[in-house]
């Protein structure tokens, strides 16, 4: 009996088809990705239900890790009345005027390019000028942090940040975005802080969950959601 | 890998000197690129944040150090209701704002964790109360249940944003962050010794 000859089929595959579609992915990708910028510290912050998503512009950003240490930033993408990219560019300036802290031009471009800062004023020059390595060596440091002293003799320089920030943009939202661990007498400081400055309306940064079944809250939701279907 | 098609030519033979130009095949080998392609696409999909982070808006109590006594505003002992964080994330429940510090309030522990809260039982059953109390013109009907939020030094953010949150999912329309007095501080420790295995 003769074998049956199997046909022999080549091994290669159009790879053409694959191709296309990995590009495609990667072309999305690439639209779609919106790179964090390096913070000087990782911070995991707790979650809510709330479903309000932070506004692109106009943001002032307090974050507290879970050493307690103080880290300010405002965005980069301003409003246009107020300089658009340049309100970084005026706070530094601002805050170099009032404090006399002697940066040069060159320093406070870093600051304008940089992300948040977490740094004693006494140390902001250092920081400003170093390289990363010694950026990165003076966040890691135990004592970074803005100082918000709210005793007697106030050494708070928060505050001082703050105000030359909304000297820069009054419509700044304000934003503390606080680590799960970070205890409560950190948080306690920032919204007194606040309070001096008859500031009692803030944003506190979440991550989403979903509503628990069964709550008010749940009910409010169907509610709403019933509405939007029925209109 | 690339394969070149070396079965082009014949029998159809040009002069000796003439070289046969060689018929490349357009066919590539893209299997490289799909590699690259994919490389690159797993970079793009760690690097990539497509949630936003949401945000809570939160309004604080008005405060004023040159505001008056008669000026502040009051809170009924029977519409409150206390919440008190402590350490490792315990909290506490009270009725009232424990002004008497002759008659401790009863301090019940509860749990704020998302999907077995028993706090929002508590503020629930605080909510009928105040509710019932109201339909007996026992409180005047502008009467709200307020909730007064009291964190020890001791507790956490999240413990903080935990209970807002809880706020927000009870529905309760009053609340507010105040400072813990040393009251409440006692409260705490006299339930704590009370039963220490608590939790």
């Amino acid at each position: 009996m003769p074998k049956v000859k199997m046909a022999r089929k080549s091994t290669n595959v159009d790879m053409t088809a694959m191709c296309d579609v990995a590009f495609l992915l990667l072309t999305f990708f690439m639209l779609a990705t919106k790179f964090k910028s390096p913070e000087p510290v990782m911070v995991a912050t707790p979650s809510s239900i709330s479903q309000i998503a932070i506004p692109d512009t106009s943001i002032m950003l307090i974050t507290v890790d879970s050493k307690s240490r103080i880290f300010f930033s405002i965005d980069r993408k301003n409003v246009q009345d107020f300089g658009g990219n340049e309100a970084r560019l005026a706070l530094i300036q601002g805050m170099n005027k009032y404090k006399n802290l002697g940066l040069t031009p060159a320093e406070e471009k870093a600051f304008q390019n940089g992300s948040s800062v977490g740094q004693p004023l006494t140390r902001l020059k250092q920081y400003l000028g170093g390289d990363g390595a010694v950026q990165a060596q003076l966040d890691a440091a135990p004592d970074a942090g803005i100082p918000v002293d709210t005793a007697a003799t106030p050494n708070n320089e928060l505050a001082e940040w703050i105000r030359v920030a909304r000297n820069s943009n009054p419509y700044l939202r304000i934003c503390i975005k606080g680590d799960v661990n970070t205890k409560y007498p950190a948080i306690d400081k920032i919204i007194s802080t606040l309070g001096a400055m008859k500031i009692f309306r803030f944003n506190l940064i979440t991550d989403l969950e979903g509503i628990p079944a069964g709550t008010p809250a749940f009910e409010n939701a169907q509610k709403a959601a019933e509405k939007k279907a029925a209109s | 890998m690339a394969e070149l098609d070396t079965s082009s030519g014949g029998g159809h033979k040009k002069g000796p000197g003439v070289k046969k130009g060689k018929k490349l095949s357009t066919r590539v080998d893209l299997t490289p690129m799909v590699d690259l392609g994919f490389l690159l696409i797993t970079f793009f999909m760690y690097t990539t944040t497509l949630a936003k982070p949401k945000t809570m808006e939160i309004n604080m109590p008005y405060k004023d150090e040159n505001m008056t006594e008669d000026k502040q505003s009051k809170v009924k002992e029977s519409t409150a209701l206390t919440i008190l964080l402590s350490k490792n994330h315990r909290v506490y429940t009270y009725e009232g704002i424990g002004s008497d510090a002759t008659k401790p309030p009863e301090l019940k522990p509860v749990s704020i964790a998302k999907n077995t809260s028993d706090l929002r039982e508590v503020l629930l059953n605080k909510k009928n109360m105040v509710e019932g109390l109201k339909r007996s013109g026992g409180l005047n009907a502008t009467d709200n249940m307020v909730v007064l939020i009291k964190p020890d030094s001791t507790s956490t953010y999240k413990d903080l944003v935990d209970v807002f949150d809880e706020m927000t999912i009870s529905d309760v329309k009053v609340y507010a962050k105040v400072d813990i007095t040393g009251q409440d501080r006692e409260f705490i420790q006299l339930t704590e010794q009370a039963n220490p295995t608590a939790q």
